[in-house]
């Protein structure tokens, strides 16, 4: 047995550090500025929450349950206790508090299983030992007894006579409006009178739809290091999407008052909306207030597709009617998602995928209701575009439908029902700021297709790397058909349904080596997708100074909310923005108190910070900033937030429930081997409003990934559930995947800047817009390529080949 | 055990290793060089490539024991053995990268990290500047396995790009701004060599 490594370290030994970045000639907002955190990442240095270390540091390892349902009737963990090099194994009774769940919105969650599991992979037990296959050996000799129970895997068996209640005593404010106790939640949206406007229609397409359950496979694993305080508190280094909505999850189950839970962001590698709950974080704090020592806890791939929530697999139901000149009349449709075993964000997947079922149509008359199920399969909860996803899986299809039926060009047809500013959502908001979406569809379809036969090489024959089924060398083009596909998206940007949506950013002033230099410290989750760049941006911009130090992110710092939604550019964006502002006008007021009397500019003109210096609207010089700050500094913490917005109306969904919209369209462009059922996506091209582009270097790669993601569902992506004992069939690399550097085609994308005069420089979140349409786009050019109906993601070659 | 091999260039030792430890782990919890990752530890991401003996390999999937003797590069070290093959090798001997060098968080105190001195290898300049990195748990990999690629053919197609790229899972970026970075690399090199500048 050995000891923990030997290896001399500080305590902790790794943790995350500011990143200092000046002098790049490219700084303010609207460039390509480059990541502050760049040269770390490239080298190694950067400190992801699984490299974080402590030479007195424990391993954690969580036991999770090998059944679906089940009364758990008794645990013994006599023998794993006893195993050298253990420290610690702990259950459900050891738990030091009352509180024994958490949850998003609803605490359903148990920290861990009591009484029965409700899902495979739920944690039972942990466990802290001096090295992690020590731990794991350890785990594997508790010995549990379950008396399985019967599963509950769809709205069927759900809400069928007699069916187990997979939480019994339900408690939360949506038990009083759902139908059945086995439905988290629903919402209704009516407007209009769709049975009446039907009348009028001149044809009708129904359709049902299937949205697989997707995973948002991000690289970097659920970890972190929990380090016991000598005050009796804990802190706690963990990749996480919003500290303060853990930290509130947290402390309670601890017993600890909240400051005595001092949460640190380390590095994250990607989220996706799959670490917005809990995995690690109360599990090894736990550990480490038992242990005395700290502990750390890294999942395994196969433990990370148990440790987080997944993309709801959607059923959908939809109707449209349309006129003979093509223009919709109106929607019926029903969305039932599945939630899995517990909330996690179910409720506001519900709000989403209702609100955003009609697209970015303009159709006044619609019937609309969806609801998510409480059942034995794994937890779903956000991901990126959540909701907003599977219904425009399904409203695209249709479009392409209806659009077949009147004898019209699919995207002429979209673009004749277009919304545009000023059209009602479904739930009576306008939509009050621009909405090219007939123009986004214009774009993508003027792009340049790519040459037909790219794989024929001049003489040579043919190239199979460029063919589907690539290396493999399965086919030399025969029977390999082309086809083109055209999808176009809607999503909400921020928290919707009266949230309190705000974000907090300290921002400190002063003269460092004769050089003023600004400071940012937000709670912000930099997840991958570029805050920490575009906040030093900021107050480049807004401070006239080159050297900016971005903080970690901790919770020292008011709440910067989640970084998901699109949000984070938005509302931290616009709190450092705000805050700046007000350093800006304590800093002009300290020259003025100075120098006033020397300049009546300082009275009478608009004064701006510029390369260091204040000088005036006319571009005269004032004074230097390192004249005007000298010893002093201004800093100063303030919230920010964006306009209101209200809940959803329980019975009609009427309301003005969201901020602001995103909209992208993308066209693909498909080569299907008929024969063998395989799909090469040739390219997929994306045209984006971003309001204004912060960055627009990361804008292209947000939307090249965000239409990556959306390709992965469209051809490979899906966690496989057993429909008869509710267990995943293949948590790993190995059979869940994610599109290659293979898979994925060059994504041409262009950026549309129309501003939106509500948000900060006019900015509109970007990150999720793309990942709804191109899964559609992908299905539309197979269907273009195959004739085959297709209504289930992801297309698998026995769906084309019909074997 | 104990297992002794060459770490980016300079002899190290790991004692006590369980037999069933990976090269990945003995390099990240052992040595304190976690640059490499560890996103899937079963042989599908390639976020964990190393360089053994010259050939990428996936560290996780290499027994600590199998590379007794042998030659390891992590990304750790790929700046300096990037600037050693542009040199024409390491002839007096004592080049390589050692462990406190590579340990920068712990030789430098927090705060100074600039992340603008850093002395970088061509093709981690390129991902900087290519925007081919996003939350970077794929880099390190990537890097691995791209410079490697560049090595072998200083000016790759973009079926040849794909190809030895395959191996390598980027869940963020979409890969476009990864071609990118290795064709600004190979590009940037052929200027070097044809004479022009960088
Ligand atoms: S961590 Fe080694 S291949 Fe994924
Ligand atoms: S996995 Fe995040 S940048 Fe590649």
């Amino acid at each position: 047995m050995t000891g923990t490594p030997p290896r001399a370290a500080t305590a902790p030994g790794r943790t995350p550090t500011n990143l200092t970045q000046g002098g790049q000639t490219k700084a303010g907002i609207g460039e390509s500025t480059l990541r502050p955190d760049g040269t770390l990442k490239v080298t190694g240095e950067f400190a992801y929450s699984s490299d974080m270390w402590h030479e007195d540091m424990l391993w954690g390892f969580t036991l999770r349950s090998t059944v679906a349902h089940a009364e758990i009737r008794s645990i013994d963990t006599a023998e794993a206790l006893a195993t050298p090099g253990v420290y610690s194994v702990l259950t459900y009774d050891d738990l030091p508090t009352d509180v024994k769940n958490y949850g998003l919105e609803i605490q359903d969650t148990p920290v861990l299983a009591h009484g029965k599991v409700r899902h495979h992979g739920e944690p039972v037990a942990l466990v802290a030992a001096d090295h992690p296959e020590t731990a794991r050996r350890a785990a594997a000799k508790i010995k549990i007894d379950y008396a399985e129970l019967p599963v509950v895997t769809d709205e069927a068996s759900a809400t069928a006579e007699g069916a187990p209640l997979i939480h019994e005593n339900r408690t939360d404010h949506h038990i009083g409006h759902v139908p059945h106790p086995n439905i988290v939640h629903r919402q209704p949206i009516i407007r209009g009178d769709a049975d009446e406007a039907a009348k009028k229609a001149d044809v009708i397409v129904s359709g049902e739809y299937v949205f697989g359950m997707q995973d948002q496979a991000f690289l970097g694993p659920e970890s972190g290091l929990a380090v016991p305080g000598e005050d009796g508190g804990v802190d706690l280094y963990v990749a996480t999407q919003w500290l303060h909505s853990d930290l509130r999850q947290i402390a309670p189950v601890l017993g600890l008052p909240e400051e005595k839970v001092r949460m640190t962001l380390s590095g994250v590698g990607g989220a996706f909306g799959g670490r917005e709950d809990l995995s690690m974080q109360i599990h090894a704090c736990l550990l480490a207030l038992r242990t005395g020592k700290p502990v750390k806890i890294v999942y395994n791939r196969f433990e990370s597709f148990f440790g987080h929530v997944h993309r709801h697999p959607a059923k959908l139901w939809y109707e449209h009617g349309a006129t003979k000149d093509g223009k919709l009349t109106h929607l019926k449709c029903r969305i039932v998602l599945d939630g899995g075993a517990y909330a996690s964000a179910s409720p506001a997947v519900v709000g989403n995928a209702s609100s955003l079922a009609v697209g970015p149509y303009a159709v006044e008359d619609v019937d609309i209701e969806a609801i998510a199920l409480y059942s034995n399969n794994p937890p779903c909860g956000a991901m990126r575009g959540f909701g907003a996803v599977q219904a425009c899986f399904a409203y695209e299809a249709q479009m392409d439908k209806v659009a077949k039926k009147l004898g019209m060009d699919p995207v002429e047809f979209r673009q004749l029902n277009a919304m545009e500013q000023g059209t009602l959502m479904p739930t009576g908001q306008p939509v009050d700021s621009p909405a090219p979406v007939a123009e986004l569809l214009r774009r993508v379809k003027a792009m340049p297709l790519p040459p037909e036969q790219q794989w024929l090489t001049a003489g040579a024959g043919a190239d199979v790397r460029a063919l589907p089924g690539g290396l493999s060398n399965t086919t030399h083009g025969e029977g390999v058909v082309r086809g083109v596909g055209y999808a176009v998206g809607i999503k909400n940007v921020g928290f919707s349904e009266g949230f309190d949506d705000y974000s907090t950013a300290r921002v400190r002033m002063e003269v460092v080596g004769g050089e003023p230099v600004a400071t940012v410290h937000t709670a912000m989750a930099e997840v991958g997708q570029g805050g920490v760049t575009v906040h030093a941006q900021i107050a480049r911009t807004e401070l006239g100074v080159q050297q900016v130090t971005i903080q970690p992110a901790d919770t020292q710092v008011g709440s910067a909310g989640s970084t998901s939604a699109s949000r984070q550019t938005y509302v931290t964006g616009g709190a450092v923005k705000n805050t700046c502002e007000h350093v800006r006008e304590q800093v002009l007021e300290l020259g003025r108190r100075k120098f006033g009397t020397y300049h009546p500019a300082w009275a009478t003109a608009e004064l701006l910070l510029e390369g260091g210096k204040v000088v005036t609207d006319g571009g005269e010089v004032l004074a230097t900033l390192a004249d005007v700050l000298e010893d002093a500094a201004v800093d100063l913490e303030l919230e920010w937030r964006h306009r209101p917005t209200e809940p959803f109306d329980l019975r009609t969904g009427q309301g003005n429930g969201h901020v602001q919209y995103s909209f992208a369209a993308h066209r693909a462009v498909v080569e299907v081997d008929t024969e063998l059922g395989l799909v090469k996506v040739i390219e997929l091209a994306c045209a984006q409003d971003v309001g204004k582009a912060l960055n627009p270097l990361s804008v292209v790669g947000q939307i090249q990934g965000g239409t990556t993601q959306g390709l992965g569902v469209a051809v490979m992506e899906e966690i496989i559930v057993d429909p008869k004992t509710a267990k995943v069939r293949n948590p790993s690399f190995t059979d869940y995947l994610i599109p290659t550097i293979l898979d994925t085609p060059t994504i041409p994308v262009d950026v549309l800047e129309l501003a939106d005069e509500h948000a900060p420089y006019g900015l509109r979140g970007i990150g999720e817009a793309p990942t709804l349409s191109s899964t559609p786009a992908v299905l539309a050019a197979i269907r273009n390529a195959t004739g085959l109906e297709l209504n289930k993601t992801p297309v698998r070659p026995e769906h084309l080949t019909g074997t | 055990m104990r297992v002794t091999f060459t770490v980016n260039g300079r002899r190290q030792e790991a004692d006590d290793v369980w037999e069933g430890e990976s090269l990945l782990y003995v390099l990240r919890e052992r040595m304190g060089l976690p640059g490499s990752k560890n996103a899937c530890e079963q042989g599908e991401c390639g976020s964990c490539t190393v360089r053994l003996d010259g050939v990428p390999v996936c560290s996780c999937l290499v027994a600590a024991g199998q590379v007794e003797g042998r030659d390891v590069v992590t990304v750790e070290g790929l700046a300096d053995f990037a600037k050693q093959r542009a040199e024409g090798g390491c002839a007096s001997g004592v080049c390589g990268t050692g462990l406190d060098e590579a340990q920068q968080w712990q030789a430098r105190p927090a705060g100074s990290r600039t992340g603008e001195q850093a002395e970088l290898a061509p093709i981690q300049q390129a991902f900087i500047d290519a925007g081919a990195v996003q939350c970077g748990f794929c880099t390190p990999g990537l890097l691995v396995a791209a410079d490697e690629l560049l090595e072998r053919n200083d000016s790759p197609s973009d079926a040849d790009i794909r190809e030895a790229l395959s191996g390598n899972l980027c869940r963020c970026t979409g890969y476009e701004k990864i071609l990118d970075a290795v064709r600004l690399a190979a590009a940037r090199g052929e200027n070097r060599t044809a004479g022009q500048g960088a």
